[in-house]
């Protein structure tokens, strides 16, 4: 074999996948279309506003329902979704004042 | 033509086993550039996708819901705004929503109460949301126990779990009926947590809003439209961390690739000078050198693109999801709907093949343009 | 036919290490035949090579091939007339290692642009002309000298070339190889090649194989010697 059929032949076939997945991309697509109209209607029968990605904090829950200066407020570990929040540990003191009032309220079951 | 093509597939071939010859090199490059490709594809088909799938279901959220702020604080919507709201021009059906928040020790994760809008739920029951299904092993028929805020125990029975499909927009929901909210929140009577309208023309939504504003001046007014702009927008930030945290890691293969690319060896010198002393032109070199690097990085593109494809659609995302993420303990398990920008893939394209092909030829150029007689004078 | 008129060649010109290596050289090679450059080191007999050879351009003076002038052609009608009329072998034969004989031997071939199955039949046969066959696949660096001279010849001759230029091709070998390599020689100017060789090994020079000695010193012509050619 010759080799740049070699290499020509490697790149052909990533090509070929390359489009492959585009082909599967509209199956999924036409496969998922119920279900998101289903959602979509969940979403209008229930009155939700918003997708449920960050659950840490309410300002990050609703996002668009936040009002504009609310850190730290629902959850020890809540950051703000800004980037550096995602980046740092929660300050340590909040942490472990939280910590013990959680063993003290939880539920025995 | 044909002898062009031929001459092309001969440089090929030449080419070809130029980066056999260098095997080791050659594979580790080929996977270092093939990741880079995989992480930032991913990354963009991942973001690109939530954005469209959010903002193509959240479609359906009410066009205005309108809150009530109190020092720059959301506070409850007390008894007589909804008829105040009434009396607005425009607005077409008006319905206060009660829900909130519940920190769940257990888990430490926070879940999202709320008064079912769309059914009846009997009392002491709940319908709760697949993630609490998944983390609790709540299923139908089971009970499980809230602290109210008023310290005493609930205890409700899941008479139902929400479709999995829509996990998206409901995975943490703990639905219940209006009476049972609110008891267990100690909610007061007549008030509401917002409240969402509907407006009769849809051209008239942004008049409605201001008219709000001017009869309620202690309300923020939330519009569908900003709903949707908040979703189109806020992976742009997430992406732009990923990019951030990426960016250390694109420098270092840019470093890397440079090195290997513009750093001709004594070797690939050698070997050039006899090439264009058996006859090869300038020209014929610099296209042997832009084939290898165009060869390689559009394989790496290739490959890096499709293992993204999969990761991202057929993996849900596996590796990256806990940094996009970030520190929540519910998350939802989505299968997300491909949604691929060409544009998007296109930017790729050309920010990871054109870069490195280009650092390939910068070197050659001034490599294949020595007299062919250096040969004989070494 | 090659024609040198008044060749002048000059390195490093105008900065204070400027050096004439040929002072003004007029020769004529006659086809068909064996010609040899001879001098000691510095007496410009490998300049004067890379000129008949079109590797380089003189600083002066006209190279005419077949009476046309093509000391003034741009690099590419250049390299274009070097690839079809001429072939090289080299003193470190500057083979590439990693590929195997037959791939050395066809790399002349590429910008041409003639097929490959064309390529590799030309060379199968140069090598089973040389007795090389066997060695077709063997990559070129556990080849004896010997053996990489060969197919450093093979290499010279894929585009068939009506000149084969060789810079002191036997400074690797030894006597019999040496004795050898100038039977092949011979064999090709027989068939009409023009072979030009620089050389200083008195194995070289005083073969009968060898038509034309021109004596090179200080980048001057001083004398040129024809013998007659007698089977060696």
């Amino acid at each position: 074999m010759r080799p740049a059929d070699r290499v020509l032949g490697a790149t052909l076939l990533a090509a070929a996948l390359f489009g492959l997945s585009f082909l599967d991309a509209a199956r999924l697509r036409s496969a998922h279309e119920p279900a998101l109209k289903r959602t979509e209607e969940l979403v209008t029968r229930l009155r939700l506003t918003d997708a449920v990605l960050f659950t840490e904090a309410r300002y990050t829950r609703h996002l668009s329902q936040a009002d504009l200066h609310s850190p730290f407020q629902d959850h020890p570990v809540a950051l703000e979704h800004f980037p550096s929040g995602s980046l740092l540990p929660p300050p340590r003191a909040l942490l472990k004042r939280h910590e013990a009032l959680d063993r003290e309220a939880a539920p025995s079951d | 033509m044909k002898p062009w093509i031929e001459k092309q597939h001969h440089l090929i071939d030449f080419t070809a086993q130029s980066l056999a010859r260098r095997k080791g090199k050659s594979l580790g490059l080929l996977v270092v550039y093939t990741l880079l490709v995989f992480v930032l594809a991913s990354v963009s088909l991942y973001t690109h996708a939530l954005r469209n799938e959010a903002t193509r279901i959240l479609a359906g959220t009410p066009e205005i819901v309108l809150q009530r702020l109190i020092a720059g604080r959301h506070d409850l919507v007390p008894p007589g705004y909804v008829e105040r709201i009434g009396r607005i021009r425009g607005v077409q059906k008006i319905e206060g929503r009660l829900w909130g928040y519940y920190y769940d020790s257990v888990l430490k994760a926070n879940y999202t109460f709320m008064v079912a809008a769309d059914r009846e739920i009997a009392p002491g029951e709940i319908v709760v949301g697949p993630a609490l299904e998944r983390t609790r092993g709540l299923s139908e028929g089971n009970g499980i126990s809230f602290r109210s805020y008023s310290g005493e125990l609930h205890t409700f029975i899941a008479a139902e779990v929400l479709p999995h499909e829509s996990e998206l927009v409901s995975a943490d929901l703990v639905l219940m009926n209006e009476a049972d909210f609110r008891r267990f929140f100690a909610y007061p009577a007549g008030h509401y947590t917002d409240v969402a309208l509907w407006v009769a023309n849809p051209l008239e939504v942004r008049n409605v809003g201001v008219k709000l504003l001017d009869a309620l001046p202690d309300s923020r007014p939330i519009l569908r439209e900003e709903v949707l702009r908040t979703y189109a927008s806020i992976f742009d930030w997430r992406e732009g961390m990923m990019l951030a945290l990426l960016s250390a890691a694109i420098l270092a293969f840019g470093i890397f690739a440079w090195e290997k690319a513009a750093g001709l060896s004594a070797e690939e010198k050698r070997e050039i000078g006899i090439l264009k002393a058996i006859g090869w032109e300038t020209g014929d070199v610099i296209a042997m050198k832009f084939w290898e690097g165009f060869l390689v990085s559009l394989l790496a593109f290739l490959i890096g693109y499709v293992t993204a494809y999969l990761h991202v659609f057929h993996f849900e995302f596996t590796l990256f999801a806990p940094v996009l993420k970030g520190w929540a303990v519910l998350y939802p398990s989505f299968a997300l709907t491909p949604q691929i920008d060409g544009l998007q893939v296109a930017t790729l394209f050309v920010f990871t093949v054109l870069p490195y092909t280009a650092a390939t030829l910068v070197p050659i150029w001034r490599a294949a343009t020595t007299d062919p007689d250096t040969v004989m004078r070494s | 036919m090659l024609e040198l008129a008044n060749i002048r060649k000059v390195f490093n010109q105008g900065q204070h290490n400027e050096y004439w290596a040929l002072k003004g050289i007029d020769l004529e090679i006659p086809p068909a035949q064996v010609s040899v450059l001879k001098g000691p080191s510095g007496s410009g007999k490998t300049t004067l090579l890379t000129i008949l050879g079109c590797l380089a351009r003189p600083t002066e003076g006209r190279v005419r091939l077949n009476r046309e002038d093509i000391s003034g052609l741009p690099e590419r009608f250049l390299t274009e007339i070097r690839r079809r009329t001429f072939g090289f072998i080299f003193q470190q034969f500057n083979l590439i290692r990693g590929l195997s004989a037959v791939e050395n031997i066809i790399l002349p071939g590429y910008p041409g642009g003639t097929p490959r199955a064309q390529l590799l039949a030309r060379a199968e046969a140069l090598l089973a002309d040389l007795q090389l066959a066997h060695r077709r696949d063997a990559k070129v660096e556990w080849l004896s000298g010997g053996e990489q001279q060969r197919v450093a010849i093979c290499r010279a001759l894929i585009n068939d070339p009506e000149i084969l230029v060789a810079d002191e091709p036997t400074a690797n070998l030894d006597s019999k190889l040496s004795a050898e390599f100038l039977l092949i020689l011979h064999r090709l100017a027989e068939s009409g090649r023009t072979v030009i060789l620089t050389s200083h090994d008195p194995l070289v020079v005083e073969s009968a194989v060898v038509d034309r000695v021109y004596s090179l010193r200080d980048g001057l012509l001083i004398e040129v010697q024809h013998a007659r050619r007698a089977a060696p």
